[in-house]
């Protein structure tokens, strides 16, 4: 089966794009992914302030394998497969922690934090074929960081992480960029799930389209607690293919942002801290990168499962395919070191956060049940077959429009097809539209 | 006779569980105009992240951290046809128990913990919330005034119910 074409439908020159709903719905095509997609590309696994101190551990489940993601007794960051080398027992039985060593529960073997194997209890049992150098901790073949964001990758040839990253590196560094002393995840995770397939949460963290219709109690709220909807971010920004799939939505920020754009539901006090830290920016970066990174919403993709949203907060959101019809979410607060524990700046982050996201927020929980129910919508098929993502396609992008969603799935069939990534979108995907003349 | 057995205010502890029974069932009720009048003006309403029960507002991302004004945004937006996880509304059935009167402040105030375990149904699906409350309650004549609510849950994740937007 070839996925460009058959099931992802394509045509620029006509402002046609439809995407197959058995791409949601097929074991088939759940296998195909999980051996042509998540074997091949860069996976996120953590950032580096999970795992601050020699010893640091969490174990997390990654592509469907379960991981321990730490920093060894040496401070290089791992990634261990969690299961025993000796008959297949999962090692750390802890979420997170420190350790010198793991020690198998149930015959304990005993590794350091390197991997290396140390203690068979009863050594003498075993052969002289029997090299305990043999029995180390796998791992993935590939562990590389970005500025201290890790992934993982399965293939030994794909390409290192910064190029893979391409264009999306630009738009972490407009994220990461807003710290003085650099980022941390805040303690304390979302776990969340939908009764949906995982590109359909894709496809929602990074849609303008919904948010008047499924978020308008948000907005309702927004104007309650004395903010307007910033006008200027219906029709500012939009969409853009940043390479091998990676894609973003960047508008002006339609209300509050703890860093940096003060708006009353923070308070009056806060506002001097607030402009000053936008002034800082601005100083720091010039007026137009200042700004950008200030007073901008972005949504973010990193091809194929990690969501970074720097909206009412910064949201790291790793969506795990568990089935074809069920997502699990696994999401965190990323705030700079500077904004201390127990401070006014950490808490207006982590208050704005929950407004909007999370799910026990006030738009979240809207944005599962609008997934769970397309869902359920996919059992009319083969009577309803093809689901429409060509909004813009044949303009300038604008903030509700698809361009950024249609780089998800053109890499999606791309990589399904074994065709590695395809071209990336310059400005405007149909051909007869030229950049010139749309703006005039 | 040791401490854990002791004879408590059976008649206080009564009149705390009558309060929680019809709190709990205002919500199973959606009566949520009538649920906020159980708060002070500075309430707050908490519900820790499921992999960190003890979490705190002021350190850790929480699910729910409502100021009063936080609560009464979260009513409105549940009594809205719009917020669409509820609209038509779930059925709810809480249980609690095993109600304890932990402490009474000098400033008359009560801390109290009680058991939940509160199920949700709605599209074909029931699932259930299980963990514990802590409150405190301001005495208000014969009955109180919520000044504080905390719902830990057990549970490791929200895998099994998709999300929180219920008040549990």
């Amino acid at each position: 089966m070839a996925y460009r074409d058959e099931v992802v439908i394509d045509d620029r020159s006509r402002g046609i794009f439809r995407v197959h709903r058995s791409a949601m719905t097929s074991d088939q095509v759940f296998g195909d992914e999980r051996a042509r997609i998540f074997e091949h590309c860069w996976l996120y696994v953590g950032h580096e302030s999970e795992i601050a101190k020699p010893g640091d551990y969490v174990r997390r489940w990654i592509g469907g394998r379960p991981v321990i993601f730490l920093r060894d007794a040496a401070g290089t960051v791992r990634v261990h497969f969690n299961t025993c080398t000796h008959r297949g027992a999962t090692l750390c039985r802890e979420e997170s922690g420190n350790t010198r060593v793991f020690q198998c529960f149930y015959h304990a073997w005993t590794f350091d934090t390197s991997g290396r194997l140390v203690v068979t209890p009863g050594g003498d049992a075993y052969g002289p074929g029997f090299d305990k150098a043999d029995y180390g901790l796998r791992g993935p073949v590939r562990v590389e960081e970005y500025r201290g964001l890790y992934f993982l990758n399965h293939d030994e040839n794909a390409m290192d992480l910064r190029s893979y990253l391409a264009g999306a590196a630009e738009y972490l560094d407009l994220v990461l960029d807003q710290a003085d002393e650099g980022m941390r995840i805040v303690g304390g995770a979302h776990r969340y799930s939908a009764k949906a397939n995982w590109k359909l949460m894709i496809e929602n963290s990074i849609d303008g389209y919904h948010a008047p219709t499924v978020h308008a109690t948000y907005i309702d709220f927004v104007k309650d607690s004395g903010g307007g909807q910033n006008p200027a971010a219906l029709n500012s920004g939009g969409g853009l293919d940043l390479g091998n799939g990676h894609a973003v939505i960047e508008s002006q920020a339609a209300w509050a942002r703890p860093i940096a754009y003060w708006e009353p539901f923070f308070g009056d006090a806060a506002r001097p801290e607030i402009e000053a830290k936008r002034a800082a920016l601005i100083s720091r970066y010039g007026a137009e990168r200042g700004e950008r990174i200030a007073g901008n919403f972005r949504n973010i993709l990193i091809f194929p499962n990690l969501i970074i949203n720097d909206v009412a907060a910064i949201t790291v959101r790793r969506v795990e395919p568990v089935a074809p019809d069920r997502v699990a979410v696994e999401a965190w607060a990323l705030a700079p070191v500077e904004e201390a524990e127990g401070s006014p700046a950490l808490q207006r982050r982590l208050d704005s956060f929950l407004t909007f996201l999370g799910p026990g927020g006030f738009a979240s929980p809207d944005d599962v049940e609008a997934l769970e129910s397309c869902q359920q919508g996919f059992a009319a098929q083969p009577r309803v077959e093809w689901s429409d993502i060509s909004r813009g396609m044949t303009r300038v992008p604008q903030p509700a429009d698809e361009l950024q969603i249609r780089t998800f799935w053109r890499a999606w069939a791309s990589q399904l097809d074994g065709a590695g990534f395809p071209p990336q979108v310059a400005d405007v995907e149909a051909p007869q539209v030229t950049v010139q003349a749309v703006r005039s | 006779m040791t401490a854990v057995t002791a004879p408590r205010d059976t008649a206080l502890r009564s009149r705390i569980e009558d309060f929680l029974y019809a709190e709990a069932a205002l919500l199973d009720e959606w009566r949520l105009d009538d649920w906020l009048k159980l708060f002070t003006l500075d309430a707050r309403y908490e519900v820790p992240s499921t992999d960190r029960p003890d979490g705190r507002p002021a350190t850790a991302l929480m699910l729910v951290s409502d100021t009063r004004s936080m609560i009464d945004a979260r009513v409105k937006r549940l009594n809205s046809r719009k917020a669409y996880r509820e609209f038509p509304w779930s059925r709810t059935r809480r249980l609690v128990g095993n109600v304890r009167v932990l402490d009474a402040l000098p400033s008359g105030e009560l801390e109290v913990t009680a058991n939940f375990a509160v199920y949700r149904s709605r599209g074909g699906r029931t699932h259930c919330y299980a963990g514990r409350y802590a409150y405190r309650l301001v005495p208000d004549g014969e009955t109180f005034l919520i000044a504080f609510r905390r719902a830990e849950l057990d549970q490791e994740t929200l895998d099994e119910h998709g999300t929180l937007s219920i008040i549990l």
